[in-house]
């Protein structure tokens, strides 16, 4: 019998209902949140719409 | 020449006093009254709180900031305003208390011809038995809501660290300490920057995490939750929260009035009437927030504090405080000049205005208990309406009683809000997250409230550049360095 593959983003899933219940990010998703090429064009974009919701602030 | 005081010098009145100095010059006199003899980035206590900036890195001196500025500076803090004056003058008056070393105790009286209140909260420890004594933090929990409470709160978490290293599991407790407290936000990057910091510590699977809350849903911070635009949905802040909840691992008990603070447990109330307890190793829990207590008396000496204060401490503007139920709320309940009704003369700004009624959904357990979050007031905010109220003052000085005021409603304004999730420069991330506007206005925006081209989130490492960046930039403005004015609140 083989052994069922561990996905690391999914075991918490069965840590509770509440968890169970809700979405968990995956792996790919998990890795670009902090890949500091994608995040650098997330820090430009991220910058110009807080800067457009300041504008519209004051 | 005329004065302007100012009650406070947090994020409001700071804006305030150091925008009302420029714009006034010489010609006018700008006061500022704050018990405080250092600013602090109150944001950044959280990062103090895990041990990965110092309560020197958040904070400066005053004296010299407001010595550069012109502005009067006195360590004290307000009692009682007096905006009739005195049998002997007509002219308006506060009493205030020296808190510094070398005046602790001593009173004294300043007149005024305008008057800020921006004194902020009273951090109502007090308000749930054990979590303290009035203002004073108790001795069960821990807290990030002052620089000096951050520093105790990064002692204690490194006891739990080195104990969890021993072999012993440790339950993290991390929420809000009564049913009606605001703030979530910074409980919310306190137990995901302590997550963080276990992680690199290598014991995070010694430790047991919980989330305590009188949010009715994850994710509602006060402002009733939002809804954003993320991967071609419209979603709710609820399942953005839960998802990194459960991504971290982190378990939550949310609609919970925290009614009791005992050594290593809580009790607690649930929205659906039923009782419980939690125990804890470690716990911080934000206390609920209060006027600071500030009477008000007219020219024969008679209490007039519920004519100027609202009966939870906070100063009375030009909001609709007609009670009403929740379907009657509207968008322009909330003030827009922060104005005192019956004192032309007086403002209020920051945390220190009464608004109408809270912004999320109202809820009571069946036992009659209010469990629900109030409306946050601070930050970007605090400093959009500090300056709107200084653009007032300084028109109604220059050009006389008859100038326009300048408004700031937080139903027509946004905000900006970095959240951290965990400091680092490659490994950090936070939630970067703006809201427009703060208020829902559900006649203008049907279906969400907000306008959700200008609503959104997410969470990665830009949010923690950000928040980094933030940091520097707001102490630098504080500091009222070159260029100062073109950084916006």
């Amino acid at each position: 019998m083989s052994e069922k593959k561990l996905v690391e983003e999914e075991v918490n899933f069965q840590k509770s209902d509440a968890f169970n219940l809700t979405m968990i990010p995956g792996a790919f998703a998990r890795k670009m949140r902090t890949c500091v090429i994608w995040q650098f064009i997330r820090f430009l974009i991220i910058n110009i719409k807080m800067i457009i919701v300041v504008g519209k602030s004051h | 020449m005329a004065r302007l005081v100012v009650l406070g010098g947090g994020v409001a009145g700071h804006t305030t006093a150091t925008f009302a100095a420029k714009w006034l010059g010489s010609q006018h006199e700008v006061v500022v009254v704050t018990p405080n003899a250092k600013w602090n980035w109150i944001p950044s206590n959280i990062w103090v709180g895990v041990g990965q900036m110092t309560k020197e890195e958040v904070t400066f001196d005053l004296a010299p900031v407001y010595a550069k500025a012109g502005i009067t500076y006195h360590q004290a803090k307000a009692v009682s305003i007096n905006p009739e004056g005195a049998e002997s003058s007509d002219k308006p008056f506060v009493t205030i208390e020296y808190t510094s070393a070398d005046k602790a105790g001593e009173t004294e009286t300043i007149e005024y011809d305008y008057l800020v209140n921006a004194t902020g909260p009273k951090l109502n420890f007090g308000a749930t038995p054990g979590l303290g004594e009035g203002s004073q933090l108790g001795e069960h929990t821990v807290s990030v809501c002052t620089a000096d409470h951050a520093v105790h709160a990064s002692e204690k978490l490194n006891e739990a660290i080195e104990k969890m290293k021993a072999g012993t599991r440790q339950k993290f407790l991390i929420g809000t300490g009564h049913g009606m407290c605001t703030c979530q936000g910074a409980a919310f990057e306190y137990i995901f920057n302590i997550e963080h910091e276990l992680r690199k510590a290598g014991v995070r699977d010694m430790a047991d995490m919980k989330w305590i809350s009188n949010e009715s849903f994850l994710g509602d911070f006060g402002m009733g939750g939002l809804h954003m635009k993320v991967g071609g949905y419209v979603v709710s802040s609820k399942l953005f929260a839960e998802s990194l909840f459960a991504e971290r691992g982190v378990d939550w008990l949310i609609g919970a009035h925290t009614s009791k603070v005992e050594n290593g447990k809580v009790e607690y109330e649930l929205l659906d009437g039923s009782t419980g307890e939690e125990e804890f190793d470690f716990a911080m829990l934000i206390p609920p927030f209060a006027g600071v207590g500030l009477k008000a008396y007219n020219k024969a000496g008679e209490d007039i504090t519920d004519t100027v204060f609202a009966p939870n401490g906070f100063m009375k503007v030009d909001a609709d405080y007609t009670p009403k139920p929740y379907a009657e709320w509207k968008a322009s309940d909330w003030p827009r000049t922060y104005q005192n009704p019956t004192y032309k003369n007086m403002f209020a700004a920051g945390i220190a205005f009464a608004p109408p009624h809270i912004i999320s959904k109202p809820m009571k357990s069946p036992n009659g208990t209010p469990i629900n979050p109030t409306p946050p007031r601070t930050g970007m905010p605090s400093g959009i309406i500090g300056k709107a109220v200084a653009h007032s003052v300084c028109d109604l000085m220059t050009k006389g009683d008859s100038a326009h005021l300048h408004e700031a409603s937080m139903a027509e304004m946004g905000a900006a809000c970095v959240a951290s999730a965990g400091k680092g420069v490659f490994d950090g991330t936070a939630a970067a997250m703006t809201v427009y506007p703060v208020v829902p206005d559900f006649e203008k925006y049907p279906g969400t409230g907000r306008d959700t081209d200008y609503t959104f989130g997410e969470i990665g490492l830009a949010g923690h550049w950000i928040k980094h960046i933030l940091h520097y930039l707001f102490i630098y403005k504080a500091k009222l360095n070159p260029g100062w004015t073109l950084i916006p609140e």
